[in-house]
């Protein structure tokens, strides 16, 4: 029924459908006043509808084809098109050679990438080593954005933000040194605490806070519109407990994540979220897999992070277009960095 | 937060009147149906219903800070940025000052081992006054096993700091300052929660000890989902509790055998077990896990295991996100726990967080003091 699909109260859709307009082009036909009289609104209710329904029937209208790129239906984007933008679309390294390759060069803007692993692998340390990594600037092949820390579970220690990112400074300095030797201004300008103060932090106690926020954050990010990555760390966790009715909790976390998704592509920057790891009863053994892992089909991508004999390893689990591999990482006092075997050949799966 | 009352958050009246009418009293309620069931229930177009969301939203949303704002704070407000200094050197240096403020710390071992014996020094530190390097407050230590022996608590201090124990009245303020709680069952703990939670600040506490929660949570009749739930509940309110008021939370945890030979893989990896998983040496005297599962694991920030292997006994950060993955080799005396290397063991891969079980047996816990008895009553 096309009228079902005019975003209006139950009840004029009810009275449209009393009054014999079925069709978006009926009501479309139709005048102000004749509308009013019919369904028994007012005049500029009447107006409302009427306009809704004229917008709505004209991106349903088909146009011919004539030579330009034209979507056939509204909304709509061709793929060279979008083969084209994705062409410079962003990346946010990982300070991790063996991990950025994998990934086609970093974590991508305009995607929504799931990280899980068990404890202690180091799925905060991506996460805070991302959230300073945002913020190279582009001198050094950086986006310099902003970062959002989403916290649920208490875990971002100020200290170590503090750690890492006095590294990543020691390290452009390096950078700076090795290949502007000519330019005398090549000093990083940049201090810890700047990078500190670009990271905005919200702790979030209940999943009540958790959906006002990720609502909110779009009045924030138009606000601050340098935000490129926001992190949230873990998603699930405020959904695994004190939740009676299983099919609300699914609808609600498929809501979310269909509001980060158009976060990160209305405004192109990169989400990722953190799960953490459940044990499961499958084929007569116990596996470990990503907590809630039926809610998150809306992920772009998703890495598992485990342990392979002593090193830590990184695996894409889920990805429309990259490979399935692994990579070595390690988590050194500086953060995030490559992996110090001898052997660190990326695995392909 | 979540509780607000829909009508008094400035939404323009005809909406908040029609989201009473419906029954959607708080802000939980509302935020608990996706939009399109809001606008079936409440009978509103789909802006109306956005816009009056996003205004809810933005009311009950947590206020933003910067992470140079929160460190700013804590250099300023706190005790060494938010740290409890334990005197061990090593482990200090390892932890950036000492236990951290506002976040979980979790101490799990064998019996014996001296997880007890730990939390009753830092009860002592906690307790002392602050040009003695101490946090000058109150310590509520809930002891569910009934471990905690004054008589050791004093020798401790004695041995560990004479020069303020010796003096006139000192053994008793510092004693005095030391609430101990004895609750028998979980739902007796979290009465006594909510009434810590009202004391905290009127009554300058400034350390929570549990000792042990997995006593606590294993003693209760229900098993499965049911405990795992209320667990789950538990550790949220402590986790708020440690960080609303600033305050570090040391918890104590045991050891259980592990159940079968495999460790846990994904389902990726069982695919290729052959080529991937490399067979660890097997320890087969004591292989251990900690008790309380893998969401308790989790929701720990700090994970301290002290172990025995040949009977040397360790201690090692497992889970830090602030610390090198060290091992400090220690040992009991009668000034409590004493590292014996400051530099520490460092430990590559999941090593860190095994639990060894080793040529550990009571009379190796013999101490210099004669007064010194230790009863286990495990």
């Amino acid at each position: 029924m096309e009228v079902g699909m005019l975003p209006i109260s139950a009840s004029k859709r009810g009275k449209l459908l009393a009054a014999g307009y079925t069709t978006l082009d009926a009501i479309a036909r139709a005048s102000p006043t004749h509308l009013a009289r019919d369904i028994d609104v007012s005049d500029s209710e009447a107006s409302e509808i009427l306009s809704l329904a004229t917008k709505a029937s004209s991106a349903l209208e088909r146009e011919r084809p004539n030579g330009t790129h034209t979507a056939v239906v509204g909304g709509g984007q061709t793929a060279w098109d979008m083969l084209n933008e994705e062409k410079f679309s962003s990346c946010i390294t990982t300070s991790c050679v063996d991990l950025d390759n994998i990934l086609g060069g970093g974590i991508k803007c305009k995607e929504v990438t799931e990280i899980g692993g068990v404890p202690g692998i180091g799925k905060t340390q991506i996460g805070i080593q991302l959230a300073v990594n945002v913020q190279i600037p582009q001198e050094y092949g950086g986006l310099g954005g902003k970062a959002i820390y989403i916290d649920t579970e208490g875990s971002f220690m100020v200290e170590r933000v503090l750690q890492i990112a006095e590294a990543c400074i020691e390290d452009m300095a390096e950078y700076s040194h090795q290949f502007h030797k000519d330019f005398q201004a090549c000093d990083v300008k940049v201090h810890p605490n700047n990078i500190l103060e670009n990271i905005f932090y919200f702790r979030v106690c209940s999943y009540t806070e958790q959906i006002a926020l990720i609502n909110y954050l779009d009045k924030f990010i138009m606000e601050n519109k340098d935000v490129k990555i926001i992190i949230v760390d873990s998603v699930t966790f405020h959904f695994r407990q004190d939740f009676d009715d299983m099919a609300l909790r699914t609808r609600l976390l498929s809501e979310m994540a269909l509001k980060l998704m158009k976060l990160a592509k209305k405004f192109c920057l990169a989400i990722v979220m953190l799960n953490q790891v459940t044990t499961k009863y499958v084929e007569g053994s116990f596996q470990l897999t990503l907590a809630l892992g039926n809610w998150s089909h809306s992920c772009t991508n998703r890495i598992i992070l485990f342990w392979n004999g002593n090193e830590r390893h990184a695996f894409i689990d889920k990805s429309p277009s990259l490979k399935s591999a692994s990579a070595p990482y390690s988590v050194t006092t500086r953060g995030i960095r490559n992996s110090t075997s001898s052997s660190k050949r990326i695995k392909m799966m | 937060m979540a509780n607000k009352l829909i009508n008094q958050m400035g939404l323009p009246k005809s909406i908040a009147n029609i989201f009473t009418a419906r029954n959607v009293i708080t802000a939980k309620d509302a935020l608990s149906h996706t939009e399109f069931e809001l606008m079936e229930l409440l009978d509103v177009g789909k802006e109306e219903v956005t816009s009056a969301m996003a205004h809810v939203s933005e009311v009950v949303c947590p206020p933003c800070q910067t992470a140079l704002l929160l460190l700013e704070q804590r250099v300023r407000n706190e005790c060494m940025a938010g740290h409890l200094p334990t005197r061990l050197k090593g482990l200090d240096e390892a932890l950036c000052g000492g236990i951290p403020f506002g976040v979980l710390t979790e101490l799990v071992g064998p019996a014996g081992i001296g997880k007890t014996q730990f939390c009753l020094k830092l009860s002592l530190l906690a307790s002392m006054p602050a040009n003695c390097g101490g946090l000058d407050g109150r310590v509520i230590y809930i002891d569910v096993e009934s471990k905690f022996r004054s008589k050791r608590l004093i020798e401790i201090g004695i041995n560990s700091f004479p020069e303020i124990f010796l003096k006139k009245g000192m053994a008793q303020e510092m004693a005095g300052r030391i609430l101990i709680l004895r609750p028998t069952s979980l739902s007796e703990f979290a009465e006594s929660l909510h009434q810590i939670k009202v004391s905290l600040l009127q009554q300058q506490v400034k350390l929570l000890i549990i000792d042990s929660m997995a006593a606590l949570v294993l003693g209760e009749r229900d098993c499965g989902a049911s405990r795992q739930q209320a667990l789950g509940w538990h550790v949220s309110f402590i986790k708020s509790l440690a960080e609303f008021s600033r305050i570090p939370v040391v918890l104590t945890n045991q050891v259980r055998s592990q159940i079968g030979d495999e460790s846990r893989m994904y389902s990726f990896q069982a695919a290729q077990s052959r080529s991937i998983i490399k067979d660890n040496p097997a320890t087969y005297d004591s292989h251990l896990v900690a008790a309380l599962g893998i969401n308790w694991a989790h929701a720990v920030t700090i994970r301290l295991v002290l172990e025995a292997r040949s009977g040397q006994r360790f201690i090692k950060l497992a889970k830090s996100p602030i610390s090198p993955a060290l091992a400090f080799p220690f040992k009991i005396t009668s000034s409590g726990m004493v590292l014996l290397d400051d530099d520490g063991v460092e430990m590559k891969g999941p090593e860190i967080s095994t639990i060894n079980c080793q040529g550990l047996s009571l009379s190796s816990l013999a101490v210099s003091s004669a007064e010194y008895f230790l009863t286990k009553n495990t």
